[in-house]
């Protein structure tokens, strides 16, 4: 995320986006894979759709081709942020997918459990377009980056807070905190 | 580490109830590499031609190609191979879709039936976890109703099922296997049948390893757009292209009538209406930026995929028409029935009955058996629905047209086999009669050992570029072809045929590429079927080790690939070779051409088997087996007094 001031506490921000066209979809799931591969260590070492931040959900008799791209994390949600087109119309919120939501599980490492979210392919040096939208050549995903005026004091949450919010709505404050303390005993020792 | 495979296969033994998970011999795949190539090296070892295709041992197998989930783009056609019991021979199918990525990342290279179930059963298969469960209550079910069914049952809509309809289940020869957009045919269904395999649903959320990764991604990343913009790859039948070419040119009814110039215009425009009011989407496979297969909902009839030229083999075989077609594969493709052959018998059984072969008797209340006519109704259409039921359900006339043309023409008798024209090694083919016999056509037909020329042909053009300019143009772009092809193709003039000495060579070069495809899993579209239009697949001999070696970490080249190729070309036929196939076997249907050479023909198979190091009876020789590590079948052929 790159800004620049506007005034006191202001900021101007790039923001950049996944545009969804779900009537375009052909349900080929390259997004899943270019994602994965992309976040693999080292990258493209290892493909795994279960570890992709975009997941293409498919009900193939009831057309339904929905990709979704994981978001900060609550229990239940994809990229709040993400504009949809469906059967022509343009939905910028949730709740307008032809399925009920069904994005809760599936945004989690499938050995570890920690959520995943999509970090638009953040990287040195940048990627031209983020690895989904770069493969899906049928245009169901684009990219656009708009301008927006923000609150600087917004504070950008890292994977470790969401990490730790999730486990902590999973095994609730206390027992986390005692592992947390468990490690950094161990780990000093 | 193993790289784009997982190094295990499932071994599931169905009598015994027992599960599995077998290391693989990294050997064997950089022999064969995976796919077709490694599947036939498991039906060798462990399915003697003593073993009849309905008993117990024969096995089934499943298995990934060596590129799948990898990011190589188009790589997902799973193999599945067997050995059927309408031909006594080697059976193999390819299906897209997203099974065989689906197996990967489940942990498994190959899933491997053996054995039989009592009653009908289903897998689950979740990463390391295998249930063999009933499926009793899914008796009857269409193949699609039951994938939906079981996407329930085990709670996982991410779950891949390839199933059997009614066809399979009651051990009709041209059942199919259905799996989400695609379906496998060519005579595996009824071996999933015979097995009690009612479906096999896959789940599986592992990593699956590349050898060099930023080296592959640089070559992969690139071919989604190249692809995607290259007009000359993919199904563009599937998009109305071609509908001309095949009415035109490919034979209706009992693959007898041409109707040149039959197509118009107007059929066109009434036909792409008809398609976009019944298509809900076009979609494609795993990992593919094309769009082959359309999604239809036809009123009345589960959702189903069409793809490939089945919109035109039942429309084509009974004289009908495209809502009809569309019509009756959405209850064709529940049943799991092969959209070629099933059409086909059918309108071999409407012949019969015309002919009087077939009489009341056997047609209880057929349609149209009063001599009625109603004005602008095609009989045939109802004499379809009618025939469908009976084949699926092996009723009456329907047990014996069950067996395939071949078999049921000999049931029958009576003058029947007459009627049987258009099969070869007892198998249905496209239907295509033409005038003048051609050359290399004539040893794909004759000596392909994938039973249906689409497996076979591709790279070669069908015919010459007219306009020399273009074709020189052609010839300099042709990155796919070896020098010796871009020569004859500038020699060839229209309307003749090729040299017999560049026929082999393009029989040779056509086949090579397709057994490359099946063991690494990309799809023919997008490589050994499309050259011969527009010259330009996206993967052909030359671009293909790179993928391979940056994947899999197997080094080879294009000669070493060539040689790969070749190796599983000989192993497949020599399954075939010890389950009785010769020289005699190897004709096309006496009438595919209406003039022929016969002299030639002897001379092509010759020249043919010369090249291949096989001898006179089409037999590879101790050389050729033991020059291509096949020591085992040359010796195995030496104790079954094949060779001497
Ligand atoms: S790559 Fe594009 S078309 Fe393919 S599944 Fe993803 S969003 Fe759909
Ligand atoms: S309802 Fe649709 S838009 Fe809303 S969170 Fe779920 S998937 Fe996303
Ligand atoms: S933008 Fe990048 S991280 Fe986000 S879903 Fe797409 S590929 Fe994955
Ligand atoms: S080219 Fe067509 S048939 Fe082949 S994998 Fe791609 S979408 Fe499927």
């Amino acid at each position: 995320m790159t800004g620049e001031a506007v005034s006191n506490g202001l900021k101007k921000r790039i923001i950049k986006e996944i545009k969804v066209n779900l009537d375009k979809c052909i349900g080929c799931r390259a997004c899943e894979m270019a994602c994965s591969g992309f976040h693999a260590e080292p990258k493209f070492s290892s493909t795994n759709p279960a570890r992709s931040r975009i997941r293409v959900i498919v009900e193939d008799r009831k057309d339904v081709y929905l990709p979704i791209r994981a978001g900060d994390y609550s229990s239940a949600e994809c990229a709040g942020r993400n504009t949809y087109t469906i059967n022509g119309k343009d939905y910028s919120q949730c709740s307008f997918c032809t399925v009920s939501c069904p994005s809760r599980d599936l945004f989690k490492e499938p050995d570890s459990d920690l959520p995943l979210k999509c970090d638009m392919c953040e990287s040195v040096p940048p990627l031209a377009e983020p690895m989904c939208v770069q493969v899906c050549c049928c245009d169901a995903l684009t990219y656009v980056e708009r301008e927006e005026v923000v609150d600087v004091k917004e504070v950008r949450r890292d994977e470790i807070d969401l990490g730790l919010e999730s486990l902590i709505s999973k095994h609730g404050i206390e027992k986390v905190a005692k592992i947390v303390a468990q490690i950094a005993r161990t780990s000093k020792g | 580490m193993r790289y784009a495979e997982t190094g295990f296969d499932l071994e599931i033994d169905l009598s015994r109830g027992s599960i599995e998970r077998v290391a693989t011999d990294p050997k064997l795949t950089a022999l064969y590499l995976g796919g077709q190539g490694t599947a036939a090296k498991i039906l060798w070892d462990r399915v003697p031609p003593e073993i009849d295709p309905l008993d117990p041992e024969n096995l089934l197998i499943f298995s990934t190609g060596l590129l799948h989930s990898t990011p190589v783009p188009g790589a997902n056609r799973t193999s599945v191979d067997t050995f059927s019991p309408q031909t006594g021979r080697y059976s193999h199918s390819l299906f897209g879709g997203f099974f065989g990525p689906e197996m990967k990342y489940a942990g498994y290279d190959k899933f491997i039936f053996r054995g039989k179930a009592d009653d009908l059963v289903y897998l689950w298969i979740n990463n390391d976890k295998v249930e063999i469960r009933d499926a009793t209550h899914l008796r009857g079910k269409g193949a699609q109703e039951t994938a939906l069914i079981l996407k329930e049952e085990v709670g996982d809509d991410n779950a891949q099922v390839a199933s059997i309809g009614l066809a399979g289940e009651n051990r009709v020869y041209m059942a199919s296997i259905e799996h989400a957009n695609s379906s496998a045919s060519r005579g595996v269904g009824v071996i999933m049948g015979d097995k009690r395999i009612k479906a096999i649903v896959v789940r599986g959320t592992k990593d699956v390893y590349i050898a060099q990764p930023t080296e592959l991604a640089e070559i992969s990343i690139p071919m989604y757009k190249e692809m995607y913009d290259n007009k000359d790859c993919g199904d563009s039948m599937a998009h109305g292209e071609g509908d001309e070419f095949h009415v035109d040119n490919f034979a209706w009814g009992n693959a007898r009538t041409r109707r040149n110039q039959f197509f118009t215009k107007e059929m066109e425009e009434e036909w792409i209406s008809l398609e976009d009011k019944l298509r809900m989407r076009w979609t494609g496979c795993h990992n593919c930026p094309k769009d082959c297969h359309q999604a239809i909902n036809y009123p009345g009839r589960m959702p189903y995929f069409q793809k490939c030229y089945s919109k035109l083999t039942y429309a084509m075989g009974s004289f009908g028409d495209l809502d009809f077609d569309y019509n009756i594969i959405g209850i064709t493709q529940e049943y799991g029935m092969d959209a070629y052959s099933t059409p086909q018998t059918i309108a071999f059984a409407i012949e019969l009955y015309e002919a009087g072969i077939l009489t009341d008797k056997d047609l209880p209340d057929f349609p149209g058996a009063d001599g009625e006519t109603v004005e602008g109704y095609n009989i045939n259409t109802s004499r379809f629905f009618y025939l469908v039921e009976k084949i699926a359900r092996r009723e009456g006339i329907g047990d014996v047209l069950a067996n395939g043309i071949y078999a049921a023409a000999r049931q029958i008798g009576n003058g029947a086999e007459e009627y049987d024209h258009n099969t070869i090694k007892k198998f249905e083919q496209v239907p295509i009669k033409l005038g003048y016999v051609n050359y290399p056509y004539f040893l794909m037909y004759a000596t392909g050992e994938k039973m249906n020329i689409t497996q076979i042909e591709g790279s070669y053009p069908q015919a010459p570029i007219v306009d020399k300019k273009e074709r020189e143009e052609f010839v300099k772009n042709w990155d796919a072809a070896p020098e010796r092809f871009k020569k004859w193709f500038m020699e060839w003039e229209p309307r003749t045929n090729v040299s017999l000495e560049a026929a082999v060579h393009i029989c040779d070069w056509n086949e090579a590429m397709h057994y490359i495809d099946d063991a690494i899993g990309t799809c023919a579209f997008l490589s050994s079927f499309r050259g011969q239009f527009g010259g330009r697949p996206p993967y052909h001999i030359y671009n293909m080790p790179d993928f391979i070696t940056r994947a899999s970490g197997i080094e080879l080249d294009s000669d070493e690939l060539w040689e790969v190729a070749r190796r599983n070309r000989n192993l497949v036929r020599a399954l075939n070779i010890r389950r009785g196939l010769r020289r005699a076997d190897e004709r096309p249907p006496e009438d595919h051409w209406q003039k022929r050479e016969p002299e030639n023909e002897q001379k092509l198979l010759d020249m043919y088997y010369e090249f291949k190091g096989w001898n006179n009876d089409g037999i590879p020789t101790r050389e050729t087996l033991d020059k291509l590590g096949l020591n085992y079948v040359s010796k195995d052929f030496i104790q079954r007094g094949i060779l001497e």
